[in-house]
């Protein structure tokens, strides 16, 4: 066990920061700190694709196909500076962080070398299509379908139903959709996970307003869309498997560099804190400690988990990352509202628009239920890590 | 970077787990508080000669294992596990980094191999008769006279196996001295002509205290350790070094809590399902996990930065110690709630668990004196850790 990074990591580090530094401070200084989701999307694109050129964008993946073969603390070290220095999240985290893995783990090597540079590039944005509004915290209720038909160019998916929550689905080039292959089928079996293009006529994505007033997910209308039959990862009818794969790729070291930004929420928040003098009050301070203390611990959740599944470990601390993070960072959201007081209510533009510690307190009630929502998340704790009994399922 | 244990802690990790289990069941704990010495000296006498590790993180110049404080955790946590009753966290826990923080050359040869060796005992008295936290526990007074003697005078209270011990590290202050100025370390034989000793009663019966009066006690340099007035800094070190052995056995006991609940959720039936299958006994259950791996992160990481990074120690201590107590404190409660009248009894062991949270969440510093702590470095003066968080 070891804390420090050796002289290599830290050589690592410097180039990191010197090329982010230089493109965040040149060419892509409009974009540096930004706040919102959606703002100056297209110039995030192609920040998107600065990354991919200079090979920064997907630096954990195999080299052929556009990574770097980091290793883990290489990883690490790219998602703190990255944040650190206010770089722009990442419009393509769909497909780098989720579809990416999961195709580098499941998909045959045609697939790969066709789908995977033009993520790493910055070309392709990956849309998830999981959940549908019957399909929520019952993931595996799928109702979406797919048949198989001749087309023109040989066998076709075409696909039929709705899929929601699917973010930047208005965006996207590409779906990794999960959809029910086997007439009849129920649950976990009978699904498969196939690779839609979304820029065609049998596919409608239709923004949603979220409660902090901006499109950031969509719902997904597929009436007849197609796709080639050899666009299914893995095999047909293992959908399951697959998409479940997925989530657990969510943990990667991608995490530290969403912690980074929970520093920076902090030290505003000790900022505001001190701007109104409370400062001085015991219980705030004790409040604020407390989240501090958490904010550590989360960081070596984060390396413990990482450091585990690199030497193929099992990690008890895998299944509780994720309510610990999401927890925690609402109750920051509470806690900043309720240092900033009265004025926490007042908006940041002429219309209504939220920035900074007010938005936290607004998108942080999504982090409790998006990827699992707390109480999905306990059901698996206590029946996979602790073994108690399963839950009744209804007819 | 690389946050695992080694192959070698983790062997250490196995036979310290058996050793426990075998060594300390729950007869064995409760044969240990009813005890006049509250140990058994034959399973100390164990651990001494079979196992070595009253020397683990001791230098192998005096006699040590020479290992760091993640070894010295991993014990902890397993001692922890079963409520193991020993002058260990006393003597190793607190003595020896006392000494190794304070203490000179000639000192630690003339101290430090006998309790590393386990052949000799002692404990740390760092706090006054009320128990209040940090520096300004310290509350025994050490008055320079002629000729380089020295006289103390004062109580001293909440000391960890005080009445066992062969030698006691006494924590002192300057006359009208505060807060960390001031502070002397002396290392004092238990047949000290004006010190008296006795054990108290106090609620957790696993880890007994005594209370020690001295009453003029003649005091030579040469007991002082290093330079008199100036131990602040070793004394802050020692109670930090204590503090993360201290959270590491509030995990390790945790982690007990949440395994004999949930094997008894498994067992008992009601309404003729075994209670372990509703969800508002699983996701209690699913929450004291949260926050178990939660605070094992949180104590392996103070343990890194106490040997690898002194500047992190004391905000590391704090962030372990405030963390670990709140989630030893939740899952023995919780332990008692899921079981029902049962868990409310002597004889369940739940209520040892229960009241070993309590005691040492308040032992070298509650969780509200650690999360002090890290508002003063967020918050006031220079801010250090603010800055660390980029916020400066």
């Amino acid at each position: 066990m070891q804390l420090s990074f050796t002289a290599e990591e830290e050589a690592f580090r410097s180039e990191v920061a010197a090329w982010l530094e230089e493109q965040l401070s040149g060419p892509f200084a409009h974009i540096r700190y930004i706040d919102s989701h959606l703002e100056k999307f297209e110039e995030r694109r192609r920040w998107e694709q600065a990354l991919g050129a200079a090979r920064w964008s997907c630096i954990g993946w195999p080299s052929q196909y556009g990574g770097r073969d980091a290793t883990l603390a290489q990883q690490v070290i790219f998602a703190e500076e990255y944040t650190r220095l206010g770089a722009p999240g990442r419009i393509g985290h769909n497909g780098i962080e989720l579809f990416g893995p999961t195709l580098i783990h499941f998909g045959n090597e045609e697939q790969k070398q066709r789908f995977l540079p033009d993520i790493a590039n910055g070309k392709t944005l990956w849309a998830q299509g999981y959940s549908e509004p019957n399909a929520g915290s019952d993931l595996s209720n799928v109702r979406t379908k797919a048949r198989l038909e001749q087309g023109p160019n040989g066998p076709e998916w075409v696909i039929e139903g709705q899929k929601i929550w699917t973010s930047f689905g208005q965006f996207c080039e590409w779906g990794f959709v999960v959809c029910r292959t086997e007439e009849g089928s129920r649950g976990p079996a009978g699904l498969s996970y196939l690779m839609v293009p979304m820029k065609q006529p049998g596919v409608v994505a239709r923004p949603i307003t979220t409660m902090t007033n901006e499109e950031t997910f969509c719902e997904v209308f597929f009436d007849g869309a197609r796709t080639p039959a050899n666009n299914v990862v893995g095999e047909v009818g293992g959908g399951w498997k697959v998409a479940m794969g997925t989530l657990s790729f969510e943990r990667g070291a991608s995490s530290l560099a969403q912690q980074m930004g929970f520093r920076r929420e902090l030290a505003a928040l000790v900022n505001a804190a001190r701007a109104n003098g409370l400062d001085r009050d015991s219980h705030i301070r004790q409040r604020v400690a407390e989240a501090y203390a958490g904010l550590r611990i989360m960081r070596y959740n984060a390396l413990r988990m990482l450091s585990n599944a690199q030497h193929g470990r099992l990690s008890p601390e895998a299944y509780t990352y994720k309510i610990f993070w999401a927890s925690w960072h609402r109750k920051l959201g509470e806690l900043a509202m309720d240092i900033l007081g009265a004025e926490g209510e007042l908006s940041d533009a002429e219309g209504y628009e939220f920035k900074g510690l007010k938005k936290t307190f607004l998108h942080s009630r999504a982090d409790t239920i998006y990827a699992g929502t707390n109480q999905i998340q306990r059901n698996i704790i206590a029946e996979r890590a602790l073994g108690l009994p399963r839950e009744p399922r209804g007819q | 970077m690389n946050f695992t244990f080694t192959e070698e802690q983790l062997l250490l990790q196995e036979s310290a787990r058996q050793f426990f289990a075998q060594h300390s069941p729950s007869a064995a704990v409760r044969a240990a508080m009813n005890s006049a010495n509250g140990y058994d000296e034959s399973v100390w006498s164990r651990l001494v000669n079979d196992m070595g590790w009253t020397g683990i993180a001791t230098p192998e110049a005096y006699g040590g294992l020479g290992l760091g404080q993640i070894e010295m955790a991993i014990v902890q946590q397993e001692m922890g596990r079963t409520l193991f009753a020993s002058p260990f966290l006393a003597s190793i826990g607190l003595a020896i980094p006392a000494l190794l923080a304070a203490a000179t050359a000639p000192q630690r040869e003339r101290w430090l191999p006998a309790l590393a060796a386990g052949q000799r005992i002692a404990a740390l008295a760092c706090t006054g008769a009320r128990g209040r936290p940090g520096a300004a526990g310290v509350e025994a007074v050490l008055s320079a006279g002629p000729d380089n003697r020295y006289t103390l005078n004062g109580k001293a209270g909440f000391v960890v196996f005080g009445h066992v011990a062969d030698l006691l590290i006494v924590a002192a202050r300057a006359p009208g001295s505060s807060g960390e100025q001031g502070i002397s370390l002396i290392a004092l034989p238990r047949d000290t002509a004006g010190m008296k000793i006795e054990k108290v009663v106090a609620m957790d019966l696993t880890r007994p205290y005594a209370r020690i009066e001295f009453d003029g006690v003649e005091v030579g340099a040469d007991a002082i350790l290093g330079a008199p007035e100036q131990a602040g800094a070793a004394l802050a070190r020692t109670l930090a070094l204590g503090n993360i052995a201290l959270a590491a056995e509030q995990v390790g006991a945790a982690e007990q809590c949440l395994a004999f609940t949930v094997e008894y959720t498994k067992q008992r039936v009601q309404f003729g399902r075994a209670i372990g299958s509703f969800q508002a006994v699983k996701h209690k259950l699913a929450d004291m996990m949260v926050r178990i791996e939660a605070a094992k992160s949180a104590v392996y990481y103070a343990a890194c930065a106490a040997d690898e990074d002194p500047a992190l120690l004391p905000e590391a201590a704090a962030v372990a110690k405030s963390f670990c107590s709140d989630i030893f404190n939740l899952c023995a409660g919780d332990a008692i709630q899921l079981h029902g009248g049962i868990g409310f009894t002597w004889e369940h062991d739940a209520h040892l668990y229960f009241k070993r949270a309590r005691a040492s969440a308040n032992l070298l510093g509650d969780t509200i004196h650690q999360r002090e702590q890290i508002a003063q470095q967020l918050f006031d003066g220079d801010q250090p850790l603010l800055r660390q968080l980029g916020g400066l």
